[in-house]
C-alpha cells in the first residue's frame, strides 16, 4: 500500500496524520472533564497509528512511473474489506436489538447496551459503515473506469477512506457513551459532523478532478448519480447539522432550529438521505455493475436520464410526508404526499430498467447468484418505492406511522434493494479487483444469496403482520367509544412476529458472515489467480446476449 | 422579514412552473433524435476494453 505512495506523497500522509493527532490532542485537553475527552484519545490514537503505519515503511524503494498506465485500486480494495466489516458488525448488532425487543433482559443491565443506544448503532454502522464504504469503494473503482482516468493522486482517496471510517468509529463509539443529537441518521455530534464535512468536501473535490481529468467525452450516468449523492449529501449534512455547542469542551450541542422548523429540517434530511446515500449512490453502483455482470448495455439509457432528473428534483419535497398530522402546515404535508406518489415515475423506470436489460438474459441470471442479487435487488428497488408511495398517503399514513409497518418498509429497501445490488456489485468487482478469474466459492455466493432472500423476506413480512396488528389494535375502539386494546396487548399480539424478524435477521447476517470469508478466502488463496494484462473486466461479449432466432 | 403568506404563494406558483419546466427541458434532451446515437454509444462506452487509463 505504502510502497505504492511517492516519497512527497508519504510526506503529504504523513503532515495530515500528524493534523488529525494534534488536533486529538487538543480535543483531549478541552474535553477532559467530557466524554469528549475519550473520542479525542480516539483521534489522537488514529492519527499515530498512521504515522507509524507510513514511517515504517518511509523508505521503501518509489514506485516506478508504471502505476501511472494502471488504475489507482488500492482504496477500492480497502473500501470494499472495510465495508464488509462494518456489514457484520452492523448487522450483528441489528440482530441483538431484535432480540431485545423479543426479550428487554438481554441488555443485560448495563447503560451502553440498551436498545436507545444499541439501535443507532446499528443503523449507523449498516447505512454508513457497510453502504458508505461500499459506496466509496465503488465509486473510485467506477469513475476511473468511465473516464478511463486515473485518480489525481494518490492521499486524497486514502485521506477519504480513513476520515470517512474515523467518522463512523466516533459515531458508534459515541453513541455507546451516550453522545447524540437524537437526529434520526444524523446523531453525532457537532465535532463528529465537522470532521464529516471536511471528509466529504475532500471527496466531493477529489470526484471532481477525476471528472476533469477524463478521457471519455460523455460522462457516463453512473458518475451522474454518484455525483447526486456526493453533492447532495454533503449539503444535507451541513443544513441538518446546523448546532451550537455548550462550549468548545462539551460534546452537546443545540440545533439552529427549533419547533416544526427542526422537525422539517430533519427528515428533510432523513428522506432524503433515504434519496440520496441509500438511492442514488446504489443506482449509480447498479447502472455500472449490472451491465457489465450481465454483459449487455443498459436497456434504456434514456430512461436512465428521465429517471436520474426524475429523483434528483422530485425527492429533495417528499420529506414532509415523515409529518403527517403534526404541526406541519397541512398544505407541506400535501406537497410532500404528492411529490411522493410522482416519485414513483422515475423509480419504476430504474427498476423497469433493471428487469428489461436482464430480458433475453434469464439463463444467465438462473445460473449466476451474483447476477442474481442484482435482479432481486431490481425487484426489491421497484416493491420499495412502490410501498413508499403509498404508504406517504395521509390516509395510509395515518395506519402505518410510528408502527412496525414502517420498520418493515425501511428494510426491504435496505436489506432487498441496497444490501443486494451491494453484495452484487461486491462479488463482482473483487475477482476484477483482484485479477482472479473469479469468486473462491460459487457455491458460497449462491448460499449467501438464498439466506439473505430468505431472510429478507421473512424480515420483510413479520413487520408487515406486526405492523398492520399494531395499527389496527391502536384505533380500534368498544361500544363505550373508548380504546379497546391497552399498549401491552400489542405488545403481546406482536411478539411472535419480533421472533421472526430476529431469526429473518439472523439468516442475513449468517450470509453476510460467508460473504466476508468467500472474500477473504478470494484474496488470500493466489492459485485462482490469473496473469490478466488488464485492468478493466473482461465482460461476456457484448451483443451475445441479444435475441436469437428461436427466443 | 420575509412573510409566511409570501412563501407560500412563491412556493405554489413559482414552485409549479420551474418544476414543470424543468420536466419538459429533461424530456426534450433525452428523447431528442439527434441524442440517439450519443446515448447509445454512452451505454456501450462501458464494454471497450482497454489496457489501462489512456494518457
Amino acid at each position: 500500500m505504502i510502497a505504492q505512495l511517492t516519497l512527497i506523497e508519504r510526506q503529504r500522509a504523513i503532515l495530515i496524520s500528524l493534523a488529525v493527532t494534534v488536533c486529538g490532542g487538543l480535543i483531549i485537553i478541552v474535553g477532559r472533564d467530557d466524554v469528549m475527552g475519550v473520542h479525542g484519545a480516539l483521534i489522537f490514537l488514529s492519527g499515530l497509528l498512521m504515522i507509524f503505519r507510513i514511517g515504517g515503511s518511509y523508505y521503501l524503494p518509489e514506485p516506478s512511473g508504471d502505476r501511472l498506465a494502471h488504475y489507482y485500486d488500492d482504496p477500492s480494495k480497502v473500501g470494499i474489506i472495510l465495508s464488509m466489516a462494518w456489514a457484520v458488525i452492523g448487522l450483528a448488532v441489528g440482530d441483538w436489538v431484535a432480540w431485545q425487543l423479543v426479550d428487554p433482559d438481554l441488555t443485560f443491565g448495563v447503560g451502553w447496551s440498551s436498545f436507545g443506544r444499541l439501535r443507532p448503532a446499528h443503523t449507523t454502522s449498516v447505512i454508513f459503515g457497510f453502504g458508505g464504504n461500499a459506496l466509496i469503494a465503488t465509486s473510485f473503482y467506477v469513475m476511473q473506469r468511465t473516464s478511463r482516468a486515473r485518480l489525481p493522486d494518490q492521499v486524497t482517496p486514502w485521506f477519504v477512506v480513513f476520515g470517512y471510517n474515523l467518522f463512523c468509529l466516533l459515531a458508534v463509539t459515541g453513541y455507546l457513551m451516550g453522545i447524540t443529537q437524537s437526529k434520526e441518521y444524523a446523531e453525532p455530534e457537532w465535532y463528529t459532523d465537522l470532521w464529516l464535512v471536511v471528509v466529504w468536501v475532500t471527496y466531493f473535490v477529489l470526484y471532481l478532478r477525476t471528472l476533469a481529468r477524463r478521457k471519455e467525452p460523455h460522462i457516463y450516468v453512473s458518475n451522474w448519480y454518484y455525483m447526486a449523492f456526493i453533492l447532495v449529501v454533503a449539503i444535507l449534512h451541513i443544513v441538518n447539522n446546523l448546532a451550537v455547542p455548550v462550549s468548545l469542551g462539551h460534546s452537546k450541542s443545540y440545533s439552529a432550529f427549533s419547533g416544526v422548523q427542526d422537525a422539517m429540517t430533519q427528515w428533510w434530511y432523513g428522506h432524503n438521505a433515504v434519496a440520496f446515500f441509500l438511492t442514488a449512490g446504489f443506482l449509480g453502483m447498479m447502472y455500472y455493475f449490472l451491465p457489465m455482470r450481465a454483459g449487455r448495455p443498459i436497456f434504456s439509457y434514456r430512461m436512465s436520464i428521465i429517471s436520474f432528473w426524475g429523483i434528483t428534483f422530485f425527492y429533495m419535497w417528499a420529506g414532509s410526508h415523515h409529518l403527517h398530522y403534526t404541526a406541519l402546515p397541512q398544505w407541506v404535508q400535501t406537497l410532500g404526499m404528492t411529490f411522493s406518489l410522482m416519485l414513483l415515475i422515475p423509480s419504476w423506470a430504474s427498476a423497469g430498467n433493471v428487469l428489461l436489460t436482464l430480458n433475453g438474459a434469464w439463463d444467465k441470471v438462473r445460473d449466476d447468484a451474483t447476477l442474481r442479487f442484482m435482479m432481486v435487488a431490481g425487484v426489491f428497488y421497484g416493491l420499495t418505492t412502490f410501498e413508499g408511495s403509498f404508504m406517504a398517503i395521509r390516509s395510509v399514513n395515518s395506519l402505518s406511522h410510528y408502527t412496525d409497518w414502517t420498520i418493515g418498509h425501511v428494510h426491504a429497501g435496505a436489506l432487498g434493494w441496497v444490501a443486494m445490488i451491494t453484495f452484487g456489485s461486491i462479488y463482482a468487482c473483487v475477482p476484477w479487483l483482484w485479477k482472479r478469474e473469479r469468486m473462491y466459492s460459487p457455491g458460497l455466493v449462491e448460499a449467501h444469496f438464498w439466506l439473505a432472500l430468505s431472510g429478507s423476506v421473512i424480515y420483510v413480512f413479520a413487520m408487515w403482520n406486526s405492523g398492520v396488528v399494531q395499527g389496527l389494535m391502536w384505533r380500534t375502539y368498544n361500544e363505550s367509544g373508548t380504546l379497546a386494546y391497552s399498549f401491552i396487548d400489542t405488545l403481546i399480539a406482536m411478539h411472535p412476529y419480533y421472533i421472526a424478524r430476529a431469526v429473518g435477521g439472523l439468516l442475513f447476517l449468517i450470509g453476510g458472515c460467508l460473504g466476508v470469508y468467500n472474500i477473504w478466502m478470494t484474496i488470500k488463496v493466489p492459485g485462482l489467480s490469473t496473469n490478466q494484462a488488464s485492468d478493466v473486466p473482461q465482460p461476456a461479449a457484448v451483443g451475445a446476449g441479444v435475441l436469437q432466432a428461436a427466443e | 422579514m420575509i412573510e409566511h403568506a409570501f412563501l407560500v404563494g412563491f412556493s405554489k406558483s413559482f414552485g409549479l412552473f420551474y418544476l414543470i419546466a424543468m420536466l419538459v427541458a429533461v424530456v426534450i434532451y433525452a428523447m431528442k433524435p439527434s441524442n440517439k446515437k450519443r446515448f447509445d454509444d454512452a451505454s456501450r462506452s462501458i464494454f471497450r476494453d482497454e489496457a489501462g487509463p489512456w494518457q
